[in-house]
């Protein structure tokens, strides 16, 4: 096989040629497929949880059951699809080609890092076997140490195994990044979905390792009874709370700094417009990484830590609101002036731009500290991280899959399913969270099976929301399918995108460029 | 399970305000909803826009950037930070006279439990599940936990406090309008966690008395306290003009130096943990003699002990 002119699809169904493989883009592809099979498992949760909740009454499922699945929803959601989604995927396929390289730094670890993700999803697979766990994602002590009788060890374990995946894969785009570039390819001339891939694989690298070291602790505490949390034994379970959150935080800007990303490259690419403020933006990709660290304690204004923690922690979430600010107000302004096309990739692009303001939004009314006192743990906050974490980043992560599907597969998508799909899903989205803030501020607490019947009416439009959402995203399993036989076969560059990637061909051969690529200014459209 | 214990009343998308403190939260977030509505409605309504004027294919073109980049980022960013602190300070203001309120006021200690709220009051009443106040007098929540991490909200009061096993944490609010209101335990407790829920019933004046009357008990919670300190032997060295141990009356809420050179203030907190776990922090001066009662006193004997220990001061100085 000649690397430099045959496809790297080439191959495709020897299991060997996945398995051992070194190729970035074949490992993107794998990465694909394992997250798009934990998304379906956790929707298929979430569809669970929304349909037990249509009666304020618990019917459907036992309270048991309920809190077991909701668990599963967050933990497989957040570490199984989240988390990886665009960087292990498209950062994956792309980060090489935009640097003009032929692969990753270190592709043999990038081969390693799949393959821990996939013991940490055997970890959650075993769990849901084992009966579950009840704990929710966020395994608060003391509970989870000394009090639930499901599966913590085995899911802490998975989260734990899956944590040093996400550690690999930001090396090696850190080292990537720093060394692959091609010859004449500066800094300043990166594409910012590189510049977001730099900031996120520097939190994942940096805040990671705290997540695995709470996760220890808590195994530590439940099987060997050293007591870490356990006030009983000298131990502070508000300490969780902080090492957890240290992580968690952050680990929501590893969620929305590559959306935002992918969104750059969609809105210039097809508003014919340079990025405006295209250095604001690397600055607030920067600024968001930096100040997402020191933050978390937003997550605990209730919780009994000092009031003045409080308060400092308060202003720290405004100022990490202002340049997230700025990206959206540089989108916008991008729109000004081009010649703007509204394809598939487009309409995620700017259904992105409106969810995650939204989501930001009500991420202010919850950094003010009266407000998010009570606010706190109601449907308001649960609607919030939705709107960024499935309007933000879900939202973006299809708008990418679509723009650089004709590279990916060498096959276009087809276009008015495409665009039904993405609107079934900006409707689907806002009908399901949109009434659970004006639930959260009527009182609903979170994580509750049945609740007082006066909330009944929201949860029933959310319920029916839900069952749009599932249409919206069943819709693209089956035409993207479809499409990489029977889709009309690709140009090189069907979008007329400056990026570089779009240089080599579709699909692109083993070594990605048949020539040298020549970088010139980013996003030289006009 | 759900009906039982629930309050009957309407939706509505702004709950009840029970105290003055809700209004001004609700006026908090009609500031909040008007300035994100108008921003959400700018973006939208200038993404309209452009698609509509710069649509591909509607022959206009036009080239360059319009405005200076810098300065309109800048300016931006600038405006919305000024606007931000408007925002931190109102809201911080607010939360800090909440929870940092210095008025001596009603203690009502609430212990939580896997699923249940136990309320005891100073007078010895204690309920369950339901929280019975007066308007108009200010009231301090003591919280404490027996398991995991619970949290009382009530949202009619705008109010949500964690609830923590070994420790105290306080909320304190004054009631304006007598009703009855929804209880619920905002964070994940497990099973039974959404079956957490009581009520708190605001009572006018005479029909507090009244219900006070109902429940008298013939002995105070410091009585009880009184009773148990004999019954464990505290008084065979806490007692008047010993040397051998500190002296109880007047300790609480003073500064306290310690063996280890450390300087602690004689809270709940303090007082708790000196009953516990004694060892943990011994007060200069005073030999470590005294046992450690953890597993010994429960949560609310605890709490008798305390009212008991604080009641000494108020002998001392009425």
């Amino acid at each position: 096989m000649n690397p430099i002119t045959s496809s790297y699809l080439q191959d495709f169904w020897r299991p060997g040629a996945w398995l051992l493989t070194r190729d970035h883009k074949r490992i993107g592809w794998m990465y694909m497929a394992s997250i798009t099979f934990f998304f379906f498992i956790g929707g298929f949760a979430a569809m669970l949880l929304r349909m037990e909740l249509l009666t304020a009454e618990g019917d459907l499922l036992s309270a048991e059951f309920y809190n077991r699945i909701f668990s599963l929803h967050g933990i497989v959601m957040v570490w199984f699809f989240l988390i990886p989604s665009i960087p292990a995927t498209m950062g994956n396929f792309l980060l090489p080609m935009m640097l003009g390289a032929k692969d990753l730094a270190f592709p043999k670890l990038n081969l390693l890092s799949w393959y821990i993700y996939a013991v940490g999803g055997l970890f959650t697979i075993a769990t849901v076997i084992a009966g579950g766990v009840d704990t929710g994602w966020t395994f608060y002590t003391p509970y989870a140490t000394l009090f639930s009788n499901s599966a913590v060890l085995l899911a802490a374990a998975g989260v734990f195994v899956v944590g040093f995946s996400s550690i690999l894969t930001g090396l090696n785009f850190i080292v990537s990044i720093h060394t692959l570039r091609v010859k004449g390819l500066a800094w300043m001339k990166l594409p910012l979905f590189v510049w977001a891939m730099y900031a996120t694989s520097l939190v994942m690298v940096l805040a990671t390792p705290v997540l695995s070291v709470a996760l220890l602790l808590i195994g530590l505490e439940r099987s060997l009874g050293i007591g870490i949390f356990d006030p009983a034994l000298g131990g502070d379970p508000l300490l969780f709370q902080h090492l957890f959150w240290f992580y968690s935080h952050p680990a929501v800007y590893i969620m929305i700094l590559p959306a935002m990303g992918v969104v750059s490259e969609i809105i210039s690419c097809f508003a014919r417009k340079r990025i405006f403020g295209y250095r604001g933006m690397v600055i607030s990709i920067l600024a968001i990484a930096l100040f997402g660290f020191v933050v978390w304690g937003h997550h605990m204004f209730v919780s009994g830590q000092s009031l003045y923690a409080g308060v400092l922690f308060s202003l720290l979430t405004f100022l990490v609101a202002v340049p997230s600010a700025i990206k959206t107000l540089n989108w916008a302004a991008t729109l000004h002036g081009g010649q703007i096309r509204f394809d598939a990739p487009m309409i995620y692009a700017l259904s992105f731009l409106g969810l995650f303001t939204i989501g930001g939004l009500t991420g202010i009314f919850l950094a003010s500290l009266a407000l998010d006192v009570h606010l706190h743990d109601s449907y308001f906050v649960t609607a919030h991280f939705h709107y960024i974490m499935v309007g933000g980043a879900v939202t973006a992560y299809m708008g990418g899959l679509h723009y650089w599907w004709p590279k990916i597969t060498g096959r276009l998508y087809p276009e008015a399913p495409a665009r039904i799909a993405a609107l079934t899903l900006f409707v689907g989205f806002n009908l399901t969270f949109y009434p659970q803030f004006i639930l959260g501020y009527s009182g609903m607490p979170r994580r509750y099976y049945d609740y007082p019947e006066a909330f009944e009416f929201l949860h029933i439009i959310s319920s029916v929301g839900s069952v749009v959402l599932a249409v919206g995203y069943l819709l693209p399993l089956g035409y993207l399918f479809w499409s990489l036989k029977k889709g009309e076969l690709a140009s090189a560059n069907p979008w007329k995108s400056s990026g570089l990637e779009w240089q080599c061909p579709s699909p692109p051969p083993v070594d990605n460029f048949v020539s040298p690529p020549r970088p010139g200014e980013p996003y030289d459209y006009e | 399970m759900s009906s039982a214990a629930d309050v009957q009343a309407p939706f509505s998308a702004f709950p009840p305000a029970a105290s003055d403190y809700a209004l001004q939260v609700d006026h908090l977030y009609l500031a909040l909803l008007v300035v994100s509505g108008v921003l959400v409605a700018v973006l939208v309504g200038w993404v309209a826009y452009s698609g509509l004027r710069f649509r591909a294919g509607g022959g206009r073109v036009s080239k360059g950037r319009v405005w200076g980049g810098n300065k309109l980022e800048v300016g931006f960013a600038l405006g919305l930070l000024g606007c931000f602190l408007v925002f931190f300070l109102w809201g911080g203001w607010l939360y800090l006279k909440t929870y940092n309120d210095p008025r001596s006021m009603l203690t009502i200690n609430v212990i939580a439990k896997q699923w249940m709220w136990k309320i005891q009051h100073p007078s010895g009443a204690r309920e369950i599940n339901t929280l019975h106040v007066p308007v108009g007098q200010p009231i301090r929540l003591q919280l404490s936990s027996q398991d995991v991490i619970h949290s009382f909200s009530v949202p009619a009061l705008r109010l949500k406090r964690d609830a923590l096993p070994e420790q105290y944490t306080q909320v304190s609010f004054t009631a304006k309008r007598a009703g009855v209101y929804r209880l619920f335990c905002a964070e994940y407790c497990g099973t039974d966690h959404s079956g957490m829920r009581g009520k708190v019933v605001v009572l006018s004046p005479a029909a507090y008395q009244r219900w006070q009357l109902k429940n008298a008990q013939p002995r105070s919670l410091a009585e009880e306290g009184a009773a148990l300190f004999k019954a464990h032997q505290c008084s065979a060295c806490h007692h008047e003009g010993t040397h051998a141990a500190p002296k109880l009356a007047g300790l609480p809420g003073t500064w306290v130096l310690l063996q280890n050179g450390q300087r602690v203030r004689a809270d709940d907190n303090y007082l708790r943990r000196a009953i516990l776990q004694p060892q943990s922090q011994v007060v200069d001066t005073y030999p470590a003699s005294m046992p450690a009662y953890q597993g010994q006193v429960s949560e609310v004997e605890l709490l008798k002990l305390l009212a008991y220990i604080k009641s000494l001061s108020a002998e001392e100085n009425p």
